[in-house]
């Protein structure tokens, strides 16, 4: 009972999402129109994880709680890609994982987005140059949307995702 | 006479119209208690309509099985929807199926899912019909015994006469067999519709699923089809708690104003249910797998004392 | 002549011409020879049950010149019905056995196949129709003798022989004890006539002692827990189409022999009859179907679910008993019927089983699930119909294990109007029983068609698999269509059983509607459903779905790899086996199982952290064996030993002894006079 009373007092402590730095959300491909609106309100993610160091993971294991909650926007994880419509890749592609990328993102049904998630996402960060990495994730799937940093916070994670389905009210920066 | 078979139909697509919404409730108020803003009620349809326009991916080592299923399930979940007294009791389709009929139609659904988990050959697939078939299995006896102790008071195992002896005679509703079997019946809708304690709906790690497993391979409108019969299912579960146990609110005369009654009924039932399922599921963590047949023994107990006690203070 | 006469005497004849034939006649010839006879002769037997069960007409056919009490044979309700069961069996089995049996040719005898399969036909026709002890004695050895041969059949492979002698043994003390039950029941009526034993009367002590050796007996043939080791072992070693008729047709002469000296004979009896067939019903479906889930080999699987089945058919028969015993004559008719209707069912659906199985076998050579697997896109229609017999046993609406499943669930929720508590709360757990039963019986066969239909092929053999012949596939077809057919027609069935049992005991005939549901209202019990209307209800509402996706969702299609998070290739050694399906409910039955685990981990000589290889090992071994028949079998053999010491080779001892008997014999003659 000592739970319930705890609950009710503190209330809901979702944030609202705020407008956040437009140069830390890259738009590198245009979603189709048909796949924004048919993902607008409903989003299964499946989160792939192509040999990042898990900080990227932690911001995004924080979008699912009650600060940032993702689920607000009707977006929720899924644990197979076949039911998901939108790939969060973080890391810097791993040649370990480059194939079970690409599986993953071929199991994935049309219509499909992909949202990289930090800086090894998008240059492979402090691992660039490594005998382990193959590349960006773009070599390896084609990307909708980058979103920087080393982690990005969850918010920014949230407005790329967003951004990518064409949620937010501003959209380039 | 056709009255009663559109009524039937309607209480049917009633049924598998609310039933999304019924799952959207129970997950809205799950955020509310867990602090978060949540997405609204009607979530699950936006997540249906979505799911229906989109491209299925099939495995090559599927056979006819797989694409049979869904609509397997499908049906005979709604075939249930339409034998249940959601709205109005008795009808003549109580004479077409009655609470056995209902039982196994269910279990025709679990067979087919779970071979079609099997048919892709994915280890997970197989994990997860396995760990259906032996929940369902186990849950199979206090079922029965529940049945039989609602059945013994209404002298059949016809659902319109079940409501309707229960209306009849009020205070039988408070007699032990009734309020154990009740207790029985719920812990086996934990058990079948896949919620906490026994499986978690929304889980992601596949070494916990039950029933999520053997859908992994599904997709597009399949899947859409099969987390819809899921949903159906646990609004029948619902619908069998609250109008067997609770009948009152039922409409037993196919007027506006009775039908208008039991809609409100309805609503206000499935809304309790909805409020008790949330607030379990926060309260209490999954169970280990092999800690669930404990829990169904212990639901098999009550539902034993509750046929036993019907016996002894007839 | 009478319809029926004609008819019985073209079934014997056809029967006989068979038998000649796979003696006489070689090579397909000889084979098709003998499936005509069988097929002939149970199209007759079947066409002889159906007219008695449409017309009521009863047969009677007396021979008394033959030795001792002569044949008499007599066909009334009861008669007619498992008649019907005797016939449609032996037609599947039969147009199945004439393509299946071409893998014998020049491998067994294909002689002692062919012959042995016609005579136990027509011993089992006869059978039914026995109105005399000697009558009915005799063709029970026949069948028995027969069927021992047939399961010789395949001698070389391994565990026949010890299967065959296993079941030589058991059925040989049922035997036994049928023999003896008979001549306690005729008590010195040397006609043994069945109509003077249904006139006598006996006191209750003797009746109980006639009820319990009649159980023993008849409970040996049907496969009752715990009188059913040898069924596991028998019926998995015989050719398959005869394995379909031992599980389907033979058993059930069990269950008739049980109504017949029990419901009618001995004109029922005090409850506590019908609380221990109740009770052993309840035991053996419940153990069997468990043991049936821990196998892997498809045929002792379906042995293993034979007993279930077999206990289901006891429960209803068991509280009909009980029923009658307490004065309710509706409910006892429904337990009867319900009994009845299973044993036809359970015919069809495990014929259709076994002949499934027998495809597998026939096309992999191999019935061990665990090698098997991807069939479904080899051998489609063998898939189909075992899909079919695998929904039908696992009593899925609306085929026919529902439908009387439904009846002895019926039946026994009846229970609740008996007046005696601990007789309702013994059907209450019967209820529970019956249904962890099915629920466990749904795990099984998920487990049994998906392990060995489904997903890759495990072995090379399951991946040359192809199509049985059409002959075969015939056979199982024409039992999908009566699994289907029964299974929707309740309605049909129902009151023609309830014709067949009139009279029977002092059953009354209760009346049940012809209509497209099935209603009764049995004094205070009520229950109704139609499955055809339900089957019809699913098949329309899916239907409709699919027309309705097919112009509002998407419809496109890709296919791909089974999702495994990614890895590269898939192999069958990556699917489930048979051995994990089953593994969560053997943890939950570990303290029924008791099963023996044996891990041998062998490490690299130079350090514990490098494994080389790994054996593991589990056993599930059923402790009857062990714990009931191994001592049973030492104190014969150590009685035996200390009885042969009476042989002691000395004339002058044998001459003694027979001074001693015929001494004996005189003064005993005095005193009874």
């Amino acid at each position: 009972m000592l739970l319930f009373y705890k609950i009710l007092r503190v209330g809901v402590v979702t944030e609202p999402l705020a407008l956040g730095e437009p140069d830390v959300i890259e738009v590198a491909r245009e979603v189709e129109t048909k796949a924004r609106r048919l993902l607008g309100r409903a989003v299964a993610i499946r989160e792939v994880d192509a040999g990042s160091c898990n900080g990227c993971e932690i911001e995004i294991t924080s979008l699912t709680g009650p600060v940032y909650d993702s689920e607000r926007f009707g977006i929720h994880f899924v644990a197979s890609p076949r039911h998901a419509d939108l790939l969060l890749v973080t890391g810097p592609v791993t040649r370990n994982m480059e194939v079970p990328l690409l599986k993953t993102y071929e199991a994935t049904p049309d219509p499909k987005v992909v949202v990289a998630v930090g800086d090894c996402a998008r240059t492979c960060g402090v691992f660039r140059g490594s005998y382990a990495v193959v590349g960006s994730v773009d070599a390896v799937i084609p990307v909708d949307v980058f979103v920087s940093g080393c982690p990005p916070e969850p918010a920014d994670i949230l407005r790329g995702i967003l951004t990518a389905l064409d949620r937010l009210p501003q959209r380039k920066g | 006479m056709t009255a009663a078979f559109v009524m039937a139909a309607a209480q049917g697509l009633l049924a598998l119209f609310l039933a999304p919404g019924v799952v959207g409730l129970i997950r809205w108020l799950k955020a509310r208690l867990q602090n978060r803003r949540g997405a609204p009620a009607w979530q699950p349809y936006r997540e249906l309509r979505k799911l229906f326009q989109k491209e299925i991916v099939v495995s090559r080592n599927a056979s006819w099985l797989f694409h049979l299923a869904p609509f397997v399930v499908f049906a005979s979940t709604l075939m249930v929807a339409v034998l249940v007294p959601v709205l109005a009791a008795p009808l003549p389709v109580d004479r077409i199926g009655d609470l056995l009929v209902v039982v196994y139609l269910l279990l025709l659904g679990t067979f087919f899912l779970a071979l079609a988990g099997l048919d892709p050959g994915s280890a997970f697939g197989g994990m997860g019909a396995s760990r259906e078939v032996t929940v369902a299995a186990l849950a199979e006896p206090t079922l029965a015994l529940a049945i039989f102790a609602l059945a013994r008071g209404a002298g059949s195992t016809n659902l319109g006469e079940i409501a309707a002896r229960t209306m009849a005679d009020p205070l039988s509703a408070v007699s032990p067999g009734h309020l154990l079997a009740f207790a029985a019946l719920f812990i086996v809708m934990l058990a079948e519709t896949g919620r906490l304690p026994v499986d978690n709906p929304a889980t992601h790690l596949e070494l916990t699923m039950i029933h999520e497993a053997m859908i992994l391979e599904y997709s597009g409108r399949y899947l859409a089809l099969i987390e819809w019969a899921s949903a159906l299912k646990l609004l029948v579960f619902f619908v069998l708690l609250g109008n067997l146990f609770v009948p009152w609110g039922l409409a037993t005369a196919l007027t506006p104003g009775a039908v208008a009654t039991a809609v409100g009924a309805l609503a206000l039932k499935l809304g309790v249910l909805a409020v008790a399922v949330a607030v379990l599921e926060t309260r209490v963590a999954k169970l280990r797998l092999f800690r669930v047949p404990e829990l169904l023994s212990a639901s098999f107990v009550l539902a034993l004392l509750a046929v036993t006690s019907s016996f002894l203070l007839r | 002549m009478a319809p029926e006469l004609l008819l019985l005497a073209l079934s014997v004849a056809s029967y006989a011409v068979g038998a000649l034939a796979a003696l006489i006649v070689r090579g397909m010839a000889g084979r098709a020879l003998v499936a005509v006879g069988a097929l002939v002769g149970s199209l007759a037997t079947l066409a002889l049950g159906a007219w008695c069960l449409a017309t009521g007409a009863t047969l009677a056919f007396a021979a008394p010149r033959l030795p001792l009490t002569g044949l008499a044979l007599r066909a009334d309700g009861l008669s007619a019905f498992f008649l019907v069961v005797v016939g449609l069996g032996g037609a599947a089995a039969s147009v199945y056995g004439f393509g299946y049996s071409a893998h014998y040719d020049g491998r067994y005898s294909l002689r002692l196949l062919g012959a042995m399969f016609n005579v136990l036909l027509l011993s089992l026709a006869i059978q039914v129709l026995a109105d005399n002890a000697l009558t009915f004695l005799v063709t029970w050895e026949a069948m028995s003798l027969s069927a021992y041969l047939l399961v010789l059949v395949e001698h070389d492979q391994h565990g026949t022989v010890r299967a065959a002698n296993w079941y030589l043994a058991v059925t040989h003390a049922g035997f036994a004890a049928l023999v003896a039950a008979f001549l306690v029941l005729a008590g010195g009526d040397m006609t043994g006539s069945f109509a003077a034993m249904r006139s006598a009367t006996l006191p209750p002590a003797t009746r109980n002692v006639v009820f319990l050796l009649a159980l023993v007996g008849f409970g040996t043939k049907a496969g009752v827990i715990p009188l059913h080791v040898w069924l596991p072992m028998a019926h998995p070693v015989a050719p398959s189409h005869v394995s379909a008729l031992l599980s389907g047709v033979v058993i059930k002469m069990g269950v008739y022999g049980l109504m017949r000296v029990a419901l009618d004979l001995l004109g029922g009896g005090p409850p506590w009859w019908g609380g221990v067939v109740l009770g052993l019903g309840a035991v053996s479906a419940l153990l069997g179907v468990l043991y049936a889930l821990m196998e892997h080999d498809l045929k002792r699987l379906l042995a293993y679910h034979s007993v279930e089945n077999v206990g289901i058919i006891l429960l209803g028969v068991g509280a009909g008993l009980m029923f009658q015993s307490y004065g309710l004559p509706g409910l006892a008719t429904l337990g009867f019927i319900a009994g009845l209707y299973h044993t036809l069912n359970h015919a069809c659906f495990k014929g259709l089983l076994f002949l499934g199985a027998g495809s597998v076998l026939y096309a992999t050579h191999t019935r061990n699930m665990e090698q098997l697997g991807g069939l479904i896109s080899r051998m489609p229609r063998t898939a189909a119909c075992f899909l079919v017999g695998a929904a039908a046993i696992s009593a899925l609406p609306p085929l026919n294990g529902f439908a009387s499943e439904w009846l002895v669930f019926q039946t026994l929720m009846g229970g609740a109007l008996v007046p005696h508590p601990e007789a309702a709360i013994g059907m209450a757990i019967a209820v529970a029983m019956l249904a962890l039963t099915s629920g466990l019986a749904v795990a099984c066969f998920v487990k049994a068609f998906g392990i060995t239909f489904l997903a890759l092929p495990r072995s090379a053999e399951a991946e040359r698999a192809r199509e049985v012949p059409a002959s075969m596939q015939v056979g199982m077809l024409v039992l999908v269509g009566m699994c289907v057919a029964l299974g929707l027609t309740p309605f049909l069935v129902v009151p023609v059983l309830s014709r067949a049992l009139a009279g029977l005991g002092g059953l009354p005939l209760t009346p049940i509607g012809f209509s497209l549901s099935l209603p009764f209202s049995v004094s205070g019990v009520t229950g109704e459903m139609s499955p055809l209307l339900v089957g019809v209800g699913v098949l329309l509402l899916g239907t409709l779905t699919a027309v309705v996706l097919r112009g509002v969702a998407d419809r496109r299609l890709r296919i791909g790899d089974t999702w495994g998070c990614g890895r590269v290739g898939q192999t069958p050694r990556m699917e489930y086996t048979a051995t994990a399906f089953a593994e969560p409910l053997r943890r939950v039955f570990a303290e029924l199982y008791r099963p023996t685990e044996d891990l041998s981990i062998d490490f690299h000589p130079k350090s514990k952290y490098f494994v080389r290889s790994i054996a593991y090992r589990s056993e599930v071994e059923p402790w009857f064996e062990r714990l009931l028949y191994t001592p049973l079998l030492s104190a014969l053999r150590g009685a035996a030993v200390r009885v042969r010491q009476v042989q002691a080779g000395s004339l002058h001892l044998y001459l003694a002894y027979m001074t001693i008997a015929l001494l004996a014999l005189l003064v005993v003659a005095r005193w009874s006079r």
